[in-house]
C-alpha cells in the first residue's frame, strides 16, 4: 500500500469566462500538512470544494487510497472521511455549542452525550470550550474551535482548512498550530490554505503554489525563503513599499473618552477609546475581527454620531457632524464592505465616484450633479489605481474584490483628504495591487496626511504603521510606535489568546 | 436542464425589452384564454388594444385614455419615489380620498364666490390633504420605528370611512334632496377643473402628471437627492456612508408621494368625477402601484405604464360590452400583464443557460 491518502490528477474547473481550476494535479500523503498556497483568486477555494463535493470538477480524476473518489455532495466527502472548516463559519449566534454543533450532524446523540463528547474532543485537543455557551457570545477563535470540534468529532482522515488564522491573535495561532500538529502526529492529513508564508514554514510539511488556476509549483516550505515562494505565488518580483523618514506635524485628529453603545445585540459597544494621530503619521489598529473595527470607523466617517468634542479635527469638535460635513473638512473613510457599505453594488463606478466624492471634487453644484466630471474623476481613480475594468460605466458588482478594493481606496485617497480611515485596506486583494495600496498611504502620509489604517493583517501594520494599537473588546489599547515592538507584545495588546487559561488543562 | 446564471452586470437591452415582451406574451396567453372562453382571441385583442385609440369610437375612447391615465401617472410618480428609496407606501388610496376630500371641502367654503382664486386654493389643498395623511405613517415610522406598509394601508380604510361620513354629513349637497354626496363642482365654474381643450380630455391634472413625469426624471438623474434616493434603495449602509439622513427621506419620499397622490384627487373631484360621494374613489391608488413597478419605477416608463394600463381598462370595458366577455376575465388578463412583467424581469439580472444534466 503505498497509495497517497488523495491524489488528484488533471483537475479541471472552468466557470463563464474563467477558468478556476486548469489540469492540477498534485498528492497528499497520509499524516501529512500539505499546504495550498495562492493569491486571491488563483482558484485554491474551487479545488477544495471540489475535493469537498461541492463543486462538480468538468474532467480529470480524484482517487482516495487509490479508489476512484467523486463525491456528489459534502455528505459523501464526509462519509469518506474529509472535513473542512470554512473561512467564513456557519453559525447560529443564538445558539449554545453543542446544540450548533448537533444541527451539522447526520444523526445527533442525546445532547449531554454529545456535550461530554465535545469536552473530551476538545480537551484532547487542546481546545478548550464549553459546550452550553451560546456562540454569539464566543471570539472569532472560539468560534473557529467550534467548527474545528464539529470536523473532529466526525473522526476526519483529511481536514480541509481554509485560511484558519485570519481571524486568530498570534497566541490563538500557536494554539491552533499545536492542535494541528497533534493530529498530524495521530496520522490525519491537513490540507492547509493561506497566504499567510511565515505560518507554511513553520507548520506545512509540503506546499502546492496555484497561479491563475494553474499548480505553478512545489515546494518544501522549511527549506524555501517566504520571498521565493511569494514570487512564486505572485510570478513576478515583488516590490516592497518604501517609507522614508517622515516629520509629524501637529496633532490631527483626537478622540478622548469616547464611548459608543453596541448597535445591536451582537455589535460592539466602543469603551474609552482614547486616540490622537499626527499630520504625517500612520497608526496602525490591530485587533481580531468583531472587536469594534466597524464601530470606530462608523464614528470617524460621521456615520454614527458623538458628543461635538469625543472627536476633533485639529482642535476644532467635529464629534456631531455627519459624513459629508466631515468630508469636507478633510476626514475621509473607506469601511471594510467593499459592496453594500463602501460602494453601492449595482451602481457604476461613476456613479460609486460620486458617494464620496460629491462635495470634496466639486461634483454637484446647488445639488444638481455634474455626471461628466464625476466620470471623469472615476477615470482618474480606475487609471492612477490600475482598477482592471472596461470602464467607469461598468457596475461596481462586475469588479473582482480587489479591483474593487483598489477603486475605494483610490476615491479616497485622490481627494487628498487631511485625515484617511482605511478599514482592511487590503483584504482580498493580490500582493502586487496590496503593495501599491500601502504605497499610496505611505505616499499620502509623506504629504501630511494623518492616517488611520485598521487592518487585522499584522504584518501590513508592521510594514506600514508608526504606531500601533490595538481594538479589544471595544477598548482600544494606548498606542505604541512600531520600532522594537515584538510580536508577543503586540498579541498582548491584541488581548492574549481568548480562553488561554483553560488551554492546558 | 435549464439554469439561470448571474449576470455580471443588469443587461440594458432586457431592462428596454421585456415590459414590451411580458405585453406580447400577455397578448398570446390572454388570446389563448380568450379562445377557451369561446371568443376569437384576435379580435377579443383587437378590441381591447385597438379599438380605444383607432377604432369606429376612438374619438370617444381617446379622452377617456387622457382621463384615466392621469391619475395613475400622477400617483405612480409619487409611489416610484418612495418605492425606489425602500420606503413602501401602500395608501395612496387613503391620500387620494384626503386630497379630494381636502380640496373640495376649501372650495366649498366659499361656495357659491366666483373667484379665480378659488381652483388655485383647492389645488393647494387638496396636495396638503394628501400629503398631511401620508404624513402619519411617516412620522410615525420615523418616530417610533412602526412599519410604513401597514400604517399606510390601514389608513385607506379610515379614509373610506371619513369619506362615508362627510359625504353623508359634512360635504353633503344641502339641495340634493337628501341625497348622499357633496354639490357638483362641475355645475360651478369657479371650481370646476374644465377639459382644457374641448373633446381632448385634456384637464389640469394631464398637465401635472406630465409635469410630475418631467420633475422626477430630473430629480433622480440630476440631483442629489434623486440620487440619494436611489442609492437608499440600492445599498441602504452605503448611502448612510454618503450621508444620507434617512429620517429627512423617509419624509420627503412619503410627503411626495401623499402630495401627488392628493393632487389626482382633488382634479379627480373636481373634474371627470365632479362631486365627493360614497363610491368616489375607484382604486386609482393601488392600480398605481402596479403602473409603477410596470413602469420599472423610471418616470418615462411610468408615463407609458399608465397609458397602457388606461387602455387595458378601456379596452377591457369596450370587450365586455361589446363581445360579452366577462369581467373576471378582463382582470385575469390584467394581472398576467404583471405577472409576465415581473418573470421576464428576472432576465434583467439573469440569463438562462442550457446545460446537460451533470452525470452523478
Amino acid at each position: 500500500m503505498t497509495h497517497p491518502l488523495l491524489s488528484l490528477q488533471g483537475l479541471t474547473k472552468a466557470y463563464p469566462g474563467v477558468v478556476a481550476n486548469d489540469q492540477v494535479s498534485f498528492d497528499i500523503g497520509a499524516g501529512e500538512v500539505h499546504a495550498l498556497l495562492g493569491e486571491n483568486g488563483a482558484g485554491k477555494s474551487t479545488l477544495v470544494k471540489m475535493i469537498y463535493g461541492l463543486v462538480k470538477p468538468d474532467s480529470g480524476t480524484m482517487l482516495l487510497r487509490g479508489e476512484p473518489y467523486t463525491p456528489s455532495e459534502p455528505r459523501q466527502a464526509r462519509a469518506d472521511g474529509i472535513a473542512m472548516v470554512f473561512q467564513h463559519f456557519s453559525l447560529f449566534d443564538a445558539l449554545n455549542v453543542a446544540e450548533n454543533i448537533a444541527l451539522g450532524m447526520e444523526n445527533p446523540p442525546a445532547m449531554r452525550d454529545l456535550a461530554s463528547r465535545i469536552r473530551e474532543v476538545s480537551e484532547t485537543y487542546g481546545l478548550p470550550l464549553d459546550p452550553y455557551r451560546t456562540v454569539g457570545d464566543l471570539s472569532a477563535g472560539e468560534r473557529q474551535r467550534v467548527e474545528i470540534i464539529r470536523c473532529l468529532l466526525q473522526d476526519p482522515k483529511l481536514l480541509i482548512m481554509d485560511e484558519p488564522t485570519s481571524v486568530l491573535t498570534p497566541q490563538e495561532v500557536d494554539i491552533l498550530f499545536q492542535t494541528l500538529q497533534k493530529l498530524r502526529s495521530e496520522g490525519t492529513s491537513i490540507l492547509y490554505i493561506s497566504h499567510k508564508l511565515e505560518e507554511i514554514r513553520t507548520l506545512c510539511d509540503h506546499a502546492t503554489i496555484l497561479r491563475l488556476g494553474k499548480n505553478v509549483g512545489e515546494c518544501v516550505p522549511a527549506e524555501t525563503s517566504a520571498r521565493d515562494m511569494a514570487e512564486m505565488m505572485v510570478g513576478t518580483a515583488l516590490q516592497t513599499p518604501e517609507r522614508s523618514g517622515r516629520a509629524f506635524g501637529d496633532v490631527a485628529l483626537d478622540i478622548t473618552g469616547l464611548s459608543v453603545p453596541a448597535p445591536s445585540a451582537f455589535g460592539t459597544a466602543l469603551k474609552n477609546v482614547h486616540l490622537t494621530v499626527r499630520k504625517g503619521e500612520i497608526l496602525g489598529i490591530g485587533g481580531v475581527a468583531g472587536n469594534g473595527q466597524d464601530e470606530l470607523l462608523g464614528v470617524l466617517s460621521g456615520e454614527t454620531l458623538t458628543t461635538d468634542d469625543a472627536v476633533k479635527l485639529e482642535g476644532a469638535p467635529v464629534g456631531h457632524l455627519g459624513p459629508v460635513a466631515r468630508r469636507r473638512l478633510g476626514i475621509l473613510a473607506a469601511p471594510e464592505e467593499r459592496l453594500g457599505h463602501a460602494a453601492a453594488p449595482d451602481m457604476s463606478l461613476t456613479e460609486n465616484a460620486m458617494l464620496t466624492a460629491a462635495t470634496r471634487e466639486g461634483l454637484a453644484s446647488r445639488g444638481f450633479l455634474k455626471w461628466g466630471l464625476a466620470q471623469e474623476f472615476a477615470e482618474k481613480v480606475i487609471e492612477r489605481f490600475d482598477v482592471r475594468t472596461p470602464g467607469p460605466q461598468n457596475a461596481a458588482r462586475s469588479l473582482s474584490g480587489g479591483n474593487l478594493q483598489k477603486f475605494v481606496i483610490g476615491r479616497e485617497v485622490l481627494q487628498s483628504p487631511e485625515v484617511l480611515v482605511v478599514n482592511q485596506p487590503t483584504w482580498g486583494v493580490d500582493a502586487a495591487a496590496a503593495a501599491a495600496i500601502r504605497q499610496s498611504l505611505l505616499d499620502l502620509a509623506a504629504g501630511g496626511t494623518a492616517v488611520i489604517c485598521i487592518s487585522q493583517d499584522l504584518d501590513e501594520l508592521m510594514e506600514i504603521a508608526d504606531s500601533f494599537a490595538a481594538l479589544n473588546e471595544g477598548r482600544l489599547s494606548a498606542p505604541r510606535p512600531t520600532t522594537g515592538l515584538s510580536v508577543d507584545e503586540i498579541g498582548l495588546m491584541m488581548g492574549g489568546a481568548h480562553g488561554m487559561e483553560v488551554a492546558h488543562v | 436542464m435549464i439554469r439561470l446564471e448571474k449576470r455580471p452586470q443588469p443587461s440594458r437591452v432586457w431592462s428596454m425589452a421585456t415590459p414590451l415582451v411580458a405585453v406580447l406574451a400577455t397578448m398570446i396567453a390572454g388570446g389563448l384564454l380568450f379562445a377557451a372562453l369561446g371568443k376569437n382571441p384576435v379580435e377579443a385583442i383587437r378590441t381591447i388594444f385597438w379599438d380605444p385609440l383607432f377604432g369606429e369610437f376612438a374619438f370617444y375612447y381617446r379622452p377617456q385614455l387622457l382621463v384615466k391615465g392621469a391619475p395613475l401617472v400622477l400617483i405612480a410618480i409619487g409611489l416610484s419615489l418612495g418605492f425606489r428609496a425602500g420606503i413602501w407606501n401602500i395608501g395612496a388610496e387613503g391620500q387620494y380620498i384626503m386630497g379630494a376630500i381636502c380640496g373640495a371641502g376649501a372650495g366649498l367654503a366659499f361656495y357659491p364666490a366666483d373667484s379665480a382664486l378659488i381652483f388655485p386654493l383647492m389645488v393647494v389643498a387638496g396636495a396638503l390633504g394628501g400629503w398631511a395623511w401620508a404624513m402619519i405613517p411617516a412620522v410615525l415610522k420615523t418616530r417610533f420605528g412602526t412599519n410604513e406598509i401597514l400604517v399606510s394601508l390601514m389608513l385607506v380604510y379610515v379614509a373610506e370611512q371619513f369619506l362615508a361620513s362627510v359625504s353623508l354629513g359634512l360635504l353633503k349637497n344641502p339641495e340634493g334632496f337628501g341625497f348622499p354626496g357633496s354639490r357638483n363642482l362641475q355645475s360651478w365654474d369657479a371650481a370646476h377643473n374644465a377639459e382644457l381643450i374641448t373633446g381632448t380630455g385634456m384637464h389640469w391634472g394631464v398637465v401635472a402628471a406630465l409635469i410630475a413625469v418631467i420633475f422626477a426624471y430630473v430629480l433622480l438623474n440630476r440631483h442629489m437627492l434623486g440620487y440619494h434616493i436611489r442609492l437608499s434603495g440600492e445599498a441602504p449602509r452605503a448611502a448612510r456612508f454618503a450621508g444620507v439622513n434617512p429620517t429627512r427621506l423617509v419624509l420627503f419620499c412619503l410627503g411626495t408621494s401623499g402630495a401627488l397622490a392628493g393632487l389626482a384627487g382633488l382634479f379627480e373631484v373636481s373634474g371627470p368625477s365632479g362631486q365627493i360621494s360614497i363610491d368616489f374613489n375607484v382604486g386609482y391608488g393601488f392600480t398605481a402601484i402596479i403602473v409603477a413597478f410596470l413602469g420599472r419605477l423610471h418616470p418615462v416608463g411610468i408615463l407609458l405604464a399608465g397609458g397602457l394600463m388606461a387602455l387595458t381598462y378601456i379596452g377591457g370595458d369596450i370587450a365586455q360590452s361589446n363581445m360579452g366577455l366577462p369581467s373576471a376575465a378582463i382582470q385575469v388578463f390584467q394581472g398576467m400583464l404583471l405577472f409576465f412583467l415581473l418573470a421576464l424581469d428576472l432576465l434583467t439580472n439573469f440569463r438562462i443557460a442550457l446545460s446537460k444534466p451533470e452525470v452523478v
